[in-house]
């Protein structure tokens, strides 16, 4: 059996509400919270960044599988905010870990899906007999240009999967995935803001490539939806994935679990791999999960995983992820703090 | 923060890699060739643990040049047991929120950047538990 032996997440405490942005740009804050379902987003602090986020997701993880760092024979970072352009942010977080010297070690990208891939990666690694453990981790502090749509939703946090043979909390039944050259988003080099289609990101992009992914490994299990007690899709506002889970026929009851995006935000490479670690929160034995990530460019990672009876014994191991969504120490930002915050204000001699 | 200099630390800025003298069982952080307390020179690795609680705290208001944008900052120090004291930025907390005997817990954070072009160097801080 192979599977996830240890999950975890991380979000920052900080966040900002869509008011507060819309109010700056003279935007009409209840049709931006209609139009995205999004109430309000995460923001990482300035000692904040994919690494350090990485490193306390995976801490997380460690907590619930409760083995050795070093047994793990990968370290896949999934991001498109890596802190380096050039160094790579696995190393940093293997060593924090303690997972070094004997270790593979790659950064991923691919959009929002690069966390999905190095999950992908690293189950077929330990499948393949490679290793004992190997760490996959989808993580993002991303940003969108000021008064642009992508500025209400671009949040932070973390999601790291161990993968493992023995004491399986989620076995890994089926996977799949499906791509095409889609140039739905993008970020050309050296520039600071990504660049996006507008409209063209919807249909022949999200819902396109996430509706392929999802059918064919539907057709691959000979399952339904109905099969499914949890669903989680990639979550780029609230409305996408309600709306492309609906559409292959999942109900809203099987995807709130994992539906984090009207208080967290897009966590872009976290998006779909944060909502699997609350569907694991809470999550019973024999329970059938589904999800399919999105990166735009554009493909996406499909997963099909059943909870065992070893899985409720460590779910109270590490902090739940709603727990630190919804935390009584959330600190709410002003524009101002936030501009602070996430670089956006260029001092002199920068 | 020179690389190499940050490198050579790297074991107890990202891992608290501590010893524990073998004679006497103090845990020494960070790790030293002769025990204070008994002279001996073998020791055992072990790791400090990742909770502990205010022993003292200050406000940095006119900080370094490469902490501008953080003041103000509290930097406290940190009773971690075994008779192990870190002395730490405080990080997600108010000055206005702290307390002489406030339980904290390590975070991994950024610790600083050489300016637009240098290295990151990464370490704990503590956050309020
Ligand atoms: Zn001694």
């Amino acid at each position: 059996m192979v599977g996830i032996v240890g999950y975890g997440a991380y979000i920052p405490r900080n966040r900002i509400k869509v008011e507060e942005i819309a109010k700056v740009w003279g935007a009409d804050a209840p049709s931006y919270k209609r139009g995205l379902q999004l109430r309000e987003k995460s923001v990482p602090s300035p000692d904040q960044d994919t690494i350090t986020m990485s490193v306390e997701a995976t801490k997380n993880a460690l907590k619930r599988a409760e083995i050795d760092p070093q047994d793990i024979g990968a370290v896949y970072i999934g991001s498109e905010s890596h802190p380096y352009a050039v160094k790579p942010s696995g190393t940093v977080l293997a060593e924090a870990i303690g997972a070094t010297p004997d270790c593979h070690c790659a950064d991923y990208e691919f959009a929002c899906k690069a966390g999905s891939e190095g999950m992908f990666v690293a189950m077929s690694l330990v499948k393949a007999g490679e290793m004992k453990y190997a760490l996959g981790i989808g993580a993002d502090t991303s940003q969108g240009a000021p008064g642009d749509a992508l500025e209400y939703s671009a949040s932070a946090g973390a999601a790291a999967f161990i993968f493992g043979k023995e004491n399986v909390l989620a076995e890994c039944l089926y996977t799949h995935s499906w791509m095409t050259d889609t140039p739905d988003f993008w970020r050309r080099e050296h520039q600071f803001y990504p660049s996006h289609g507008g409209r063209f990101t919807g249909e022949p992009a999200y819902f396109r490539t996430i509706m392929g992914c999802a059918k064919a490994l539907l057709e691959k299990s000979k399952m339904k939806p109905e099969d499914f007690a949890y669903a989680v899709f990639h979550q780029p506002n609230g409305k996408f994935p309600m709306t492309v889970g609906k559409r292959i026929g999942f109900k809203t009851e099987q995807m709130e679990q994992g539906w984090l995006c009207p208080t967290l935000g897009n966590t872009y490479s976290g998006a779909s791999p944060i909502g699997l670690t609350s569907i694991l929160d809470v999550a019973k034995p024999g329970d059938l999960i589904f999800m399919v990530s999105y990166g735009s460019g554009a493909g996406s990672d499909g997963f099909i995983f059943k909870a065992t009876d070893k899985l409720p014994g460590v779910q109270n191991k590490a902090v739940h992820t709603r727990a630190m969504l919804d935390s009584e120490r959330r600190k709410y930002l002003d524009y101002g703090t936030y501009s602070k915050f996430r670089g956006k204000i260029k001092l002199r001699g920068e | 923060m020179s690389a190499p200099k940050y490198w050579r630390e790297m074991a107890q800025r990202y891992r608290f890699e501590a010893v524990k003298c073998k004679k006497c069982g103090r845990v020494l952080f960070p790790p030293r060739l002769v025990c204070p307390a008994c002279k001996s020179r073998e020791f055992e690795n072990t790791r400090i643990n990742d909770k502990g609680t205010i022993e003292t705290y200050t406000i940095v208001r006119i900080p370094p040049s490469q902490f501008t944008d953080e003041a103000p900052y509290p930097v406290a120090i940190v009773n971690m047991g075994d008779n192990v004291r870190v002395l730490c930025q405080v990080a997600d907390c108010e000055p206005e929120e702290l307390k002489i005997g406030m339980p904290v817990r390590l975070e991994f954070r950024k610790i600083q950047q050489e300016g637009s072009s240098g290295i990151l160097a990464y370490g704990y801080k503590c956050v309020p538990e």
